[in-house]
């Protein structure tokens, strides 16, 4: 049984969903454009993870595996309802920047994913942990691209200015590209770049190697 | 007709499901090694918006819309607090019909589609299409032209990123962008492509 400090933290950096496992990109590039709506994002993902962890693997004994899609189905979206409610009910303006957002958390692959992954063969407590160490991963790729992308291309960090802007009399021409939607796939390329130059052994093998270099005339 | 026409089209190319609003990225990426694959999960996906988003409307304007059931004599009563399990709950039923309608009818098909048919239920474009549909108020129409649309989108943007990585396995990546971190990066550049799409006015 792998102790509850590091069930919280390999998803961080050793096997974070979004650069390693391919699991909930969609959002990631979706809602980066802000930070103070990134930070509501994985407020909210992170909570619907745990909980739905939490409470699958409380009934994963029960469940017969041939409807257990089902079952795990109603349980997140139960859980994003209430999340959306609250949204709706206490930051009204975030919940509409979200937009489907939201919503669409009942297909993040994070929560299946942990969900069939881990809540299915482990007790309650320790479920809880991964799925709060799961959306900790996730939340530390969306605040990194959230950060780079609403400094660059609007000069401020959650809606302080840190660069003054050309139009605002200051001397940052802000950076368009980073507002647009193709950065995001940019940024999360870097950083998987980057992650993985610390940490070679999550590089994956090529499927075809080149041969060491030939002169023309050997080739022929 | 024109107005779905041109409705189809602008979710075909400017709204892409996969490109500009970077849904069902998960299987996007992970699923798109070899055009042959691509091309089945693509026509899967197709079928299963075609059918799901008009469903969802019919549901939705019937069902859970305020004051929708006013024939049984709830006149102010909005279900839409119930709407996203509806939803998930029509997407896992049709797509658990369409398998087993397939198994029995299409074997071919459903051969060659395999463990991408389940896969589908999870896959957020069809989820997040129905939430659009239902955001925007799209006549019954107006969302079969919507969901079709999409479905077609997301089957063009996976197709397309597929003929990219079978040319581009034999290049020589940098060690850390290898795989996953190379393809992040092509698919921005075709998102900077079909956002060129966008000046399209219709």
């Amino acid at each position: 049984m792998a102790s509850p400090k590091k069930v919280l933290l390999t998803p961080l950096v050793e096997n974070n969903p979004i650069a390693l496992q391919i699991l909930g990109v969609c959002s990631a590039l979706a809602v980066t454009t802000q930070l103070s709506v990134t930070l509501v994002m994985c407020v909210a993902l992170t909570s619907v993870t745990a909980f739905s962890n939490f409470f699958i693997s409380i009934i994963r004994h029960h469940m017969p595996s041939s409807i257990r899609i089902i079952v795990q189905m109603t349980i997140i979206a139960s859980l994003v309802i209430t999340v959306d409610q609250l949204l709706q009910a206490f930051a009204y303006e975030v919940s509409k920047s979200l937009s489907v957002f939201v919503g669409l958390i009942i297909t993040n692959c994070i929560v299946m994913g942990r969900a069939e992954a881990f809540a299915m063969k482990n007790p309650p407590g320790i479920s809880f942990i991964d799925g709060i160490g799961n959306g900790l991963g996730y939340s530390l790729v969306l605040i990194t691209v959230a950060t780079i992308r609403e400094l660059f291309g609007s000069g401020s960090i959650l809606g302080f200015q840190i660069l003054p802007l050309i139009e605002n009399g200051g001397w940052y021409q802000g950076n368009g590209l980073m507002l647009l939607s193709p950065s995001a796939f940019f940024i999360i390329g870097f950083f998987i770049w980057l992650l993985r130059s610390r940490r070679t052994e999550q590089v994956e093998s090529n499927e075809y190697k080149l041969a060491p270099h030939t002169t023309a005339e050997e080739a022929f | 007709m024109e107005a779905l026409l041109s409705l189809f089209v602008q979710a075909v190319f400017i709204e892409n499901m996969a490109l500009q609003m970077f849904l069902g990225m998960c299987t996007f990426l992970a699923v798109s090694k070899k055009v042959e694959t691509a091309i089945g999960l693509g026509v899967a996906v197709i079928v299963v918006q075609l059918i799901t988003v008009p469903v969802n409307n019919l549901i939705f304007n019937y069902l859970l819309r305020e004051g929708a059931l006013s024939w049984l004599g709830f006149n102010d009563l909005s279900l839409q607090f119930l709407s996203y399990l509806c939803y998930i709950g029509v997407i896992a039923a049709m797509v658990q019909i369409l398998e087993m309608f397939l198994d029995k009818f299409v074997p071919a098909l459903y051969n060659a589609l395999g463990v991408f048919l389940p896969l589908i239920t999870v896959n957020c474009a069809i989820l997040g299409t129905t939430l659009f549909m239902a955001e925007r108020d799209y006549t019954f129409a107006e969302s079969v032209a919507f969901g079709s649309g999409a479905g077609v989108g997301w089957a063009l943007a996976i197709v397309l990123l597929a003929g990219i990585r079978e040319k581009l396995k034999y290049s020589d990546v940098p060690e850390g962008l290898r795989g996953l971190g190379i393809t992040f990066i092509t698919v921005g550049l075709m998102s900077l492509g079909f956002m060129s799409l966008g000046g399209i006015s219709l």
